[in-house]
């Protein structure tokens, strides 16, 4: 197996054009999985951890742009003020060995629909920032994940960045699993309000293919609040909203059965996070802490 | 390659898909660390990774050329136990203790990370006054015990706790 170790992003870069079989690697807790398990033999590895680009985030023009490399436990550390939703999802990844190595940028390589980044990404309408020796793309959250664990990178490509505008108002993330940690998630649901642009987000995991956004339901609830005056009033969300709410995040699922949880319970799990999510951030806005 | 384990730079020649659990228990003679799932499961291999605890069977050790790990072995001072040592010896902080090394350096990762601020799962917006036995076991909850030790872990982690 060949071991690629480059130091800058211009030979990485070169690296995986000149081999666009290699794997890359980062935290290495996904493919180290794969590899002690002997079920990936990769031709060859390209460690990308020694690349300041990927593993520093900074702010450019009102959004920050956060290295593909940068571990749970920084941006946790780091950026729990600008991007609470992410943070909260990173809090909840693995255990804190995992947190100390796993990054962003592997969840996304990953591509599982269990992922915990991906339903703080979908709701804070993040895009995910690809480059090759042929230049930089940029695409955007819900057109990234395109199946079980198949991504938009080309083979030639490395997840570089994931660039976002931190959402102007609260946000929210709640998993539902068998163990408090290392739980691979049996539902799990994100949200962002954006009273900015009158929008709200949402990011559901593992029921479905992919991770996914629940469409209909962020249109529902802004065209209700919108409709109620509630952006301007920050008066009380009726409770039959945040139901029919959940209910609408619950209909964007299409669950199978496994060993982790029916088809059934993950939704039901899935409507009842949606619920109390949206309650949660509500009231945040309206006491104005997420503004 | 050359590695850098408890302070000394020690010469290996590593197939690149060695682990760095594997270097240190099969190459270096340092079978404090265990494997006891060898994919992140369980914490028995957890290392000190420039200060930063590690399943040292989810790193290459090819990657960890300059770094500086550390590991069981180089826990102990010239003057005796390390303190996260001696609590687990006095409040029965293991049973068959193979999950011991790792649990203890699990810890001394925890108590600097906890040192530094960093928040878990557990704390909310307001950082509590010490180290709750909620938040020592959200914060231990990488490393786990057959025995079910798990009682005299946490009596020996507030112990420590306690006296930092
Ligand atoms: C015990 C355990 C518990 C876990 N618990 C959780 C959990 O609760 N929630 C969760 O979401 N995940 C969990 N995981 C999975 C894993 O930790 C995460 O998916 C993590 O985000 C992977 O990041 P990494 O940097 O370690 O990825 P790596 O293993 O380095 O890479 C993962 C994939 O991404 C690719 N990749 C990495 N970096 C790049 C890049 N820059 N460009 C292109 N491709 C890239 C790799 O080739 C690989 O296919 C767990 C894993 C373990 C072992
Ligand atoms: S052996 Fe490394 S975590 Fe279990
Ligand atoms: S003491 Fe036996 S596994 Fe923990």
């Amino acid at each position: 197996m060949d071991f690629l170790q480059p130091s800058t992003m211009a030979e990485a870069l070169a690296a995986k054009a000149e081999h666009p079989g290699a794997v890359p690697i980062a935290g290495g807790t996904d493919v180290m999985v794969e590899m002690n398990f002997d079920k990936h033999r990769p031709p060859a590895l390209l460690d990308v951890t020694r690349v300041s680009e990927l593993t520093e985030w900074g702010m450019d023009d009102g959004r920050v742009r956060l290295g593909a490399g940068v571990s749970y436990t920084r941006i946790i550390d780091e950026l729990g003020d600008r991007l609470p939703g992410l943070a909260m999802a990173s809090r909840t990844v693995g255990s804190p060995q995992i947190r100390n190595r796993g990054t962003v940028g592997g969840n996304l390589g990953a591509a599982s629909p269990a992922g915990d980044a991906h339903p703080a990404l979908l709701a804070a309408d993040a895009e995910i920032e690809l480059q090759s020796t042929a230049g930089t793309r940029v695409v955007k959250a819900h057109e990234f994940y395109l199946g079980v664990k198949r991504n938009a990178a080309r083979r030639d490509e490395l997840i570089t960045a994931i660039v976002l505008t931190p959402p102007s108002g609260p946000q929210q993330f709640c998993k539902i699993g068998t163990r408090n940690a290392m739980v691979i998630s049996v539902a799990a649901f994100g949200l962002a309000l954006h009273p900015d642009r009158r929008v709200v987000r949402t990011g559901i995991g593992s029921v479905a293919p992919t991770p996914r956004r629940a469409y209909a339901a962020e249109e529902f609830l802004a065209a209700e609040l919108e409709s109620a005056g509630l952006w301007e009033s920050r008066a009380e969300l009726p409770t039959a909203l945040a139901r029919e709410f959940g209910e609408k995040v619950k209909a964007a699922g299409a669950p199978i059965d496994d060993v982790r949880g029916t088809a059934a319970y993950r939704l039901h799990s899935l409507a009842v996070m949606a619920r109390r999510a949206v309650t949660w951030a509500w009231t945040d806005y309206r006491t104005a802490r997420g503004t | 390659m050359q590695l850098s384990v408890n302070g000394q730079s020690r010469d290996l020649e590593l197939d690149n898909r060695t682990t760095l659990l594997d270097a240190l228990r099969e190459h270096l003679g340092l079978i404090g660390s265990k494997k006891g799932c060898d994919h992140g499961q369980c914490g028995a291999c957890t290392v000190l990774l420039d200060g930063r605890r590690t399943n040292a069977c989810l790193v290459l050790a090819v990657t960890c050329a300059g770094r500086e790990v550390a590991t069981i072995e180089g826990l102990a001072g010239p003057d005796g136990l390390h303190p996260v040592q001696q609590a687990f010896v006095e409040h029965d902080g293991f049973q068959c203790g193979y999950c011991t090394p790792g649990q203890i350096m699990s810890a001394v990762g925890m108590l600097e990370e906890f040192e530094r601020g960093w928040p878990s799962a557990v704390t909310g917006e307001v950082q509590p006054a010490g180290l709750t036995a909620p938040e020592i076991r959200e914060r231990m909850s990488g490393n786990l015990c057959r025995c079910g030790a798990y009682v005299g872990i946490l009596a020996a982690l507030t112990d420590v706790a306690s006296r930092s």
